[in-house]
């Protein structure tokens, strides 16, 4: 009982994040082919998995393209062709048995099924199966039909699909055209007054107009708010960290100290490269540190400063190197590479922290059109990862290196990047991590991979 | 956050709760630092009446009646005018009922010609229980029905609702698509959202689609008496003092007195709340948002000692409490932005018990209570006490219980002679001199 109560105090002492939701959440997508809702889907998987929910996606075409190894033509999805009713059916189903495994056995919060689900037919067989499992079930519902948008739409992802690999332009186009016309004639969209009692969002026109109805909890609050922030208007989003700062010569963490001589040529390097990009309306974006502050005066425009975007704040370590690091806190130092995501530094943030407050950040970016954000090592590294959709053990050991800047550009289902280093030399400040993590390792295996410094 | 200001319109017949939205809306938008005013135009029209004798007023043929209207309307947006291109105001909520196409067109008129965005709230409801609910709530305490009786008040206010509903012409999804508004249905059941423009609608889009009028209420306390606090000590992770243990197991009877459905019980992640929780014996949630305000370098420290340390910064808090932030600290300013989300929870949540510190009580008491960013500082939340809040009508009943287990004060008032009565830029100077000679 010791042990248990112990074990139960961790448990309490290391939900550091409110517990979102009880039962687990399907959200099922409902819209004709090329309306976005995978789009939707890989994002809205990403920015969950991002702020701590775990969640996964399942794409009942993934199945469907399993099941029928090579896709022949339109055809398949002719409303007449029961054999191919039969597959799409058994598909439907493999996924949902999958998204109970995804609850039962792996811990998931959120499952998207991202599927057309055009039939009253094929949702009420979903919901029936979330009732009878205690799942709680949300649909978003993509609505458009500007024939520009879904063009635009199929040009930029549905001729990169394995389903017309060997097609020409041409070609997939008409094919897929009569795929869209297949579903169609059967296509109930979600009804207002026959389905009044259902959760859902109904999303127009990619974003013009919403119809929002019974949000239950808090994840479908906070989905329906992320979900009405994000837009497809093309733009890019400049990442980079202050210039190289006194105390990064230094070897020395956190703190607040200004730019070094380099570090101020980093600042007029970035405002010749910003000039060079030929941005429309760009906005740029600080900390309230003075090494970021810095370098944006240097851009000689106008900047907004976010608190947000301080740097992790290392608490008792604050300003030390690693070595005073080593020497003074040994346990912590170990502590921090067994589990560098959740470690949080004693009266300090750990990188999970850093989430929770970045995400008004990100909410924001997703907001704007061009933005570049002028911010520090950890800080990147937290806001890389949510674009490229990285884990969180990898988050902490992202290479985001000084004097160089990173151009994110979304595209299809993902992110573009560019990186450009301004030939400005600096420090490195990446410390990765050690081979043994062991509390009783020696100094010198704690140290080996600390970079060098002044 | 915004760049020109924002002008919100509410539409909707009466009884629909367009009051209740735009003090809420108004309180809320002032609380995160957005410099909001409502103009309510019934206010402007009793101003103008002195004397309200019944529904015939709101008759659609009484063109007396609907002359005074225009004109109050017309005065209200004047202020409005002054408000947000004079007086630095950011958004201005313009509550009345606005029910005819013709009124609004009117009204994105002036808007354009000021330069102000403008966001449509409408609530849409047609449950007869919302409806009575709603008018024996705020309607038969207000001025107009002060000297009717219940039943009176009632039937003339139904005819006033039956004046507006035949020139009742809702948001349109056709012809006002190119509108942005937010049309809100049945108390939040259902929402239909068109063309947000901006960061502050999508916020006000966001807090209005989380608030609804379910009756609870909302349980505000400390921590037990921690050991620092018998110390005198500002911040630190310290675990209760014997009499702040006796306080927690109070907390506990008292809580289970109260007999409240379904309660939540929320802490942050510093021990003393977390040991308070403890002695509930329910399950609780830690927020680090909860955490109290960080201290920076003056941590752990007393007062007096802050003052011998940092006199300077002593004398700077006191000049601006609300603003000032410690040195690697954090000011009440930046525990608004991060309590921001806690608010937002709360709107969504039913019964709820917040075991929490002395500055952030402050903020979420002076959310609820609409106190401004310079009296919060300043607000009494002594140890062993709780509060309990329940919204009632426009505002919140605040109900103080003393749980009878003696505590240290750790209320600080504003002083009455500040310590340094010098410009703000000269002790900005001295500062700055004085951390330069500290780092050479």
């Amino acid at each position: 009982p010791e042990e248990e109560a112990e074990e139960e105090e961790e448990e309490h002492l290391f939900t550091s994040v409110p517990q979102f939701c009880n039962s687990p959440t399907m959200i099922v997508m409902v819209g004709l082919p090329a309306r976005g809702k995978t789009y939707i889907s890989k994002k809205l998987t990403r920015y969950l998995n991002w702020i701590g929910v775990p969640t996964k996606m399942f794409n009942v075409g993934q199945y469907r393209r399993e099941a029928v190894k090579i896709y022949k033509n339109f055809e398949f999805f002719k409303p007449d062709n029961e054999e191919a009713m039969r597959i799409r059916k058994a598909c439907a189903a493999a996924a949902l048995k999958d998204v109970t495994a995804y609850f039962t056995k792996e811990q998931g919060q959120v499952a998207v099924f991202d599927a057309t689900n055009t039939t009253r037919e094929r949702r009420a067989i979903i919901i029936s199966f979330a009732k009878e499992k205690g799942y709680k079930v949300f649909f978003v519902e993509s609505i458009c039909d500007d024939p520009e948008i879904i063009a635009e739409n199929i040009r930029q992802v549905k001729f990169g699909s394995p389903d017309y690999v060997d097609r020409d332009i041409d070609e997939a186009m008409e094919d897929f055209i009569q795929r869209i016309d297949c579903y169609r004639a059967s296509y109930m969209p979600i009804d207002d007054e026959r389905d009044r009692k259902l959760s859902y969002i109904k999303i127009f026109d990619v974003g013009n107009r919403y119809l929002v109805n019974q949000v239950q909890d808090h994840i479908q609050s906070r989905i329906v708010y992320y979900l009405m922030n994000i837009h497809v208007t093309p733009r890019s989003i400049y990442l980079s960290r202050h210039g190289e700062s006194e105390l990064n010569l230094l070897g020395r963490i956190g703190g607040d100290s200004g730019l070094s001589p380099r570090g101020q040529k980093y600042a007029n390097a970035l405002a010749t490269f910003i000039k060079g990009q030929n941005i429309r309306d760009l906005k740029v974006w600080t900390s309230h540190m003075k090494r970021t502050i810095q370098t944006a005066e240097a851009l000689g425009v106008q900047y907004e400063q976010w608190k947000a975007l301080n740097e992790i704040d290392a608490g008792v370590c604050e300003e030390m190197t690693y070595e005073e690091i080593q020497e003074n806190y040994p346990e912590e130092f170990a502590l921090r590479d067994q589990d560098k995501y959740r470690y949080r530094y004693p009266k300090g943030e750990s990188y999970e922290d850093l989430v929770h407050r970045l995400e008004p950040v990100i909410m924001e970016l997703e907001r704007q059109e061009n933005v570049l954000v002028i911010c520090h090592q950890a800080i990147m590294r937290c806001l890389l990862a949510y674009f490229l959709d990285k884990p969180a053990d990898e988050l902490p050991y992202l290479r985001c290196p000084l004097h160089t800047v990173l151009k994110l550009t979304p595209i299809a289902y993902g992110c573009k990047v560019e990186s450009f280093f301004l030939n400005i030399e600096a420090v490195n400040t990446h410390r990765e991590r050690p081979v043994n993590v062991d509390i009783n390792r020696n100094p010198e295996e704690a140290l080996q991979t600390v970079p060098d410094h002044i | 956050m915004t760049n020109c200001p924002t002008l919100i319109v509410t539409v909707g017949l009466p009884a629909r709760g367009k009051t209740y939205i735009s003090k809420k809306l108004t309180r809320y938008l002032n609380w995160i630092g957005v410099p909001t005013k409502e103009f309510n135009v019934g206010q402007y029209r009793r101003e103008c009446l002195k004397i309200y004798k019944s529904f015939e007023f709101f008759r659609p043929d009484n063109e007396e009646g609907l002359k005074i209207r225009r004109q109050c309307a017309m005065a209200a947006l004047n202020d409005v005018r002054q408000y947000l291109s004079v007086e630095g105001g950011q958004v201005a909520v313009f509550d009345a009922t606005n029910t005819t196409r013709e009124r609004r067109g009117t009204i994105i008129k002036f808007a354009e010609q000021n330069g102000f965005k403008v966001f449509f709230v409408e609530s849409v409801c047609e449950d007869p229980d919302v409806i009575a609910q709603n008018i024996v709530q705020v309607k038969l305490g207000s001025p107009d029905y002060i000297h009717c009786n219940t039943e009176e008040a009632i039937e003339d206010f139904m005819k006033r609702i039956k004046c507006y509903e035949s020139s009742y012409q809702p948001l349109d999804e056709v012809l006002d698509r190119d509108l942005s508004y937010i049309k809100i249905m049945d108390v939040g059941r259902r929402y239909l959202v068109n063309r947000v423009l901006d960061h502050i609608q999508s916020r006000i889009v966001y807090y209005l689609m989380n608030i609804h009028i379910t009756p609870r209420s909302i349980y505000l306390c400390r921590h037990g008496e921690s050991d620092l606090n018998i110390k005198g000590r500002i911040g630190g992770d310290s675990g209760l003092s014997a009499r702040g243990t006796e306080f927690a197991k109070s907390l506990r009877k008292f809580i289970q007195d109260q007999n409240i459905k379904d309660l939540k019980v929320w802490t942050s992640q510093m021990k003393r709340t977390i040991q308070t929780a403890e002695c509930l014996g329910v399950p609780y949630e830690q927020w680090k948002s909860l955490n109290e305000i960080d201290a920076g370098v003056c941590e752990e420290m007393m007062y007096e000692e802050i003052q011998e340390h940092y006199p300077l910064e002593f004398a700077l808090r006191d000049q601006d409490k609300y603003r000032y932030r410690y040195p690697k600290g954090e000011s009440y300013e930046d525990l608004v932005q991060r309590l921001e989300p806690v608010i937002m929870e709360l709107e969504r949540q039913e019964n709820i018990l917040v075991v929490c510190h002395q500055a952030v009580m402050r903020c979420l008491l002076a959310y609820f209570l609409d106190k401004t960013a310079d009296e919060l500082p300043y607000l009494k939340c002594p140890l062993h006490t709780v509060l309990k809040l329940t919204p009632m009508a426009y505002g919140c009943k605040v109900e103080s219980v003393y749980l009878g287990v003696d505590a240290v004060n750790t209320h600080r008032d504003r002083p009455e002679v500040r310590t340094l009565c010098l410009p703000h830029y000269i002790i900005s100077l001295t500062r700055h001199f004085l951390l330069t000679a500290q780092r050479m």
